[in-house]
């Protein structure tokens, strides 16, 4: 889960990594408040969860709370490439001398954590790696060693930070680590780390990402989801615990499992899809091992829920599933879907318990329901009846 | 031969005595497996009996080993104690653990990976992976074992449904070793790992590798492959229409900008010369076209 930048600054301040008094509001009059409570010049910065908002016009300097209002009602509202601005946040402005990076991230090629530091900071950290990597630090961390002090020190020295700095870096780098540790984050980084005119070191600004698989000892993660701008299938979809993505441009819904094959099964149905006036996967829907028949009725309303869908593709490989159990799933779920089920459903099962698979579904006749004997064919006869 | 696991591997169960570890002891067994015992924190010295084969629990990996020998051991605990389970196995030196649990925080993972290479004498398979089977041999995971047979051909797979397909579309042939190294982000066994093995195993003639979404994984393998493997390759890569930012079931697939594309993967291994199928049917096909049946 990716944070909004001022759920990063409030993580960052939890744990001690110095940051500048900082609020979010959702209104103008929210914003003018918290701009008179600061009693300094502000900066109002649109939260969206994409690159670029800068140059989009979403950050702008204020210099009083009326010039705040102001500011905030043009920013709130906006759209960022694709992201309506629907909340912003209030930073205290300060003086900057100088603009360095650092972040700490999980490495997946290396199957470690790395920290990136940099006295160029302020731009895309990507353009330095490209245009002057030897302004880049890299330095891989071990999970089992982290940072210590001596191992930031170490990364400042690596990364040629200015002596006057030097020690405030480190000390960041060390908290920054136990905000990655104790948070579970895949991510923290800070963009641009701020050297201000008093002297001091301050995160600016911060993106943070987090471990959803942790949730279970982050009780508080739970407050950060934001609920707002979810797609309202995936949220449907989230809530009976159903492992689903909605896609654009689909006309195919799809339930699977095991997320290879639901994977696999979206690539076969765009592909038959071409010869049928393109088309589209509509979701990513996988039920997992179990494929109860509550699992399959509950993924098949919130498919059949979905306007954009015109036919349904089940796809299931029986490995420890049994494909009987799959079928009595089918007919029951349409059972208890009744009138509300009302597109074809394409149904492909194979492997265990394959025969007794298909003959269940034959001997229910449902209307709504043919079977394919292929993972192509079914994709094919899928596409060609959204296609209708 | 077989990489990993064969006839004489000992396999004991972290985990066993729970529901998803009770379930799966009596199907490794049922195919054959040599499931010697189980490990689980605090239930050491009772003995379970599964379908009429009596296995002792024991408190620790060290004990389960030094009692039964065993070589391998599969872990089937919850989440919250798989890291525990995996550094007891680690400090226990076994050589091989397969992780199949689903779900473990990447800060648990990266940790109980770098573990193991500090000390040096642990291979670790997943985590959130289905394990690994050599086929009439011995089944270490959940891989159902009735798919296929013994065969010239060995699968390595990010993905569980995916290697059941696949060794379903070839099962008339038959499979050396068939390996599940799981989706997450952080796991023990790349295919680098199970490519390199094949390589050197007589029994393998040809290797289908099946790659998704997300991280490089597939781009490394492709340059391994043209400085190691000699045998054929033929792969397959999932996630094509899967859109930017989108985590697609398993917590490693996704696409970051414009890195980890299933086009980027399919086009170096193209390069490397891997026949690549647009399906996992057409994939099949073209292992038979190598193969010659």
């Amino acid at each position: 889960m990716d944070l909004y930048e001022y759920q990063a600054r409030d993580l960052f301040e939890k744990h001690n990594v110095p940051v500048l008094q900082g609020a979010v509001a959702t209104t103008p009059e929210q914003a003018r408040d918290a701009a008179a409570k600061m009693g300094t010049k502000v900066v109002v910065k649109a939260q969206v969860k994409v690159g670029g908002r800068g140059k989009a016009g979403g950050v702008k300097l204020a210099v009083d709370p009326a010039d705040t209002f102001e500011k905030a009602s043009a920013i709130l509202g906006m759209d960022i490439k694709g992201h309506t601005v629907h909340k912003v946040m209030i930073a205290q402005a300060a003086p900057i001398i100088d603009e360095y990076y650092v972040s700490i991230l999980l490495d997946r090629s290396n199957r470690t954590f790395l920290v990136m530091a940099s006295v160029a900071g302020g731009m895309e950290i990507e353009e330095v790696a490209h245009t002057a990597p030897e302004k880049l630090a890299k330095v891989p961390v071990s999970a089992v060693e982290g940072i210590s002090l001596a191992k930031a020190k170490e990364i400042v020295a690596q990364a040629k930070f200015p002596a006057d700095v030097a020690d405030q870096v480190a000390d960041v780098l060390v908290k920054l680590w136990e905000t990655f540790q104790s948070e579970d984050a895949t991510l923290v980084e800070v963009n641009p780390l701020v050297k201000t005119e008093d002297g001091r070191v301050v995160a600016l600004d911060g993106k943070v990402t987090l471990d959803e698989n942790a949730d279970f000892r982050q009780p508080d993660h739970e407050a950060l989801v934001d609920h707002d701008t979810a797609n309202a299938l995936e949220a449907a979809a989230k809530e009976k615990g159903l492992n689903y993505v909605k896609l654009d441009n689909g006309q195919v819904g799809i339930i699977g499992n095991g997320a290879g094959l639901v994977m696999s099964t979206l690539d076969v149905v765009a592909y038959a899809g071409e010869k049928f006036g393109g088309m589209r996967p509509a979701n990513f829907l996988d039920i997992g091992g179990g494929a109860s028949a509550q699992v399959m009725a509950d993924g098949l309303s919130i498919i059949l829920g979905d306007p954009d869908v015109k036919s349904v593709f089940v796809n299931v490989f029986g490995g420890i599933t049994a494909c009987d159990a799959v079928a009595n799933g089918i007919v029951q779920a349409l059972e208890l879907l009744g009138p509300k089920a009302t597109k074809p459903i394409v149904v492909r099962l194979d492997g265990n318990n394959v025969l007794e698979g298909r003959a269940i579904l034959n001997a229910a006749n449902h209307p709504l329901v043919e079977q394919a004997e292929t993972m192509d064919g079914a994709a094919s006869r899928a596409a060609e009846l959204a296609a209708k | 031969m077989s990489i990993f696991i064969n006839s004489s591997s000992k396999v004991i169960v972290q985990g066993m005595t729970g529901s998803e570890g009770t379930k799966h002891t009596r199907r490794m067994l049922a195919s054959g497996t040599k499931v010697v015992g189980g490990v689980t924190p605090g239930k050491g010295g009772q003995v379970v009996d599964i379908d009429g084969t009596s296995l002792p629990v024991f408190n620790t990996v060290a004990e389960a080993m030094a009692a039964t020998g065993a070589n391998v051991s599969v872990v089937f605990v919850p989440p919250k104690f798989a890291k525990a389970a995996v550094i007891d196995a680690i400090d226990a030196t076994m050589p091989l653990v397969v992780v199949i649990t689903e779900g473990i925080p990447v800060h648990d993972s990266a940790f109980f990976y770098a573990y193991s290479l500090q000390k040096g004498t642990t291979q670790i398979i997943g985590p959130n992976c289905p394990g690994l089977i050599s086929p009439d041999q011995s089944n270490v995971g959940i891989i159902p074992a009735d798919i296929t047979k013994r065969g010239p051909i060995g699968l390595v797979s990010k993905s569980g449904t995916l290697t059941y397909q696949m060794m379903y579309e070839l099962r008339d042939i038959g499979f050396s070793t068939a390996v599940g190294i799981g989706g997450d982000p952080v796991i023990g066994t790349t295919h680098i790992d199970c490519l390199r093995a094949f390589q050197d195993d007589p029994e393998t003639t040809a290797i289908v590798m099946i790659g998704e979404i997300g991280g490089d994984a597939e781009e490394r393998a492709a340059a391994f492959i043209s400085e190691y493997v000699t045998k054929p390759v033929v792969g397959y890569v999932a996630g094509f229409t899967a859109p930017e930012g989108k985590t697609m079931g398993h917590a490693g697939a996704i696409v970051s900008g414009s890195s980890g594309t299933a086009q980027a993967k399919k086009d170096a291994l193209e390069a490397a010369g891997v026949k690549v199928g647009q399906t996992p049917s057409e994939t099949a096909q073209l292992m038979r076209d190598v193969l010659g049946r």
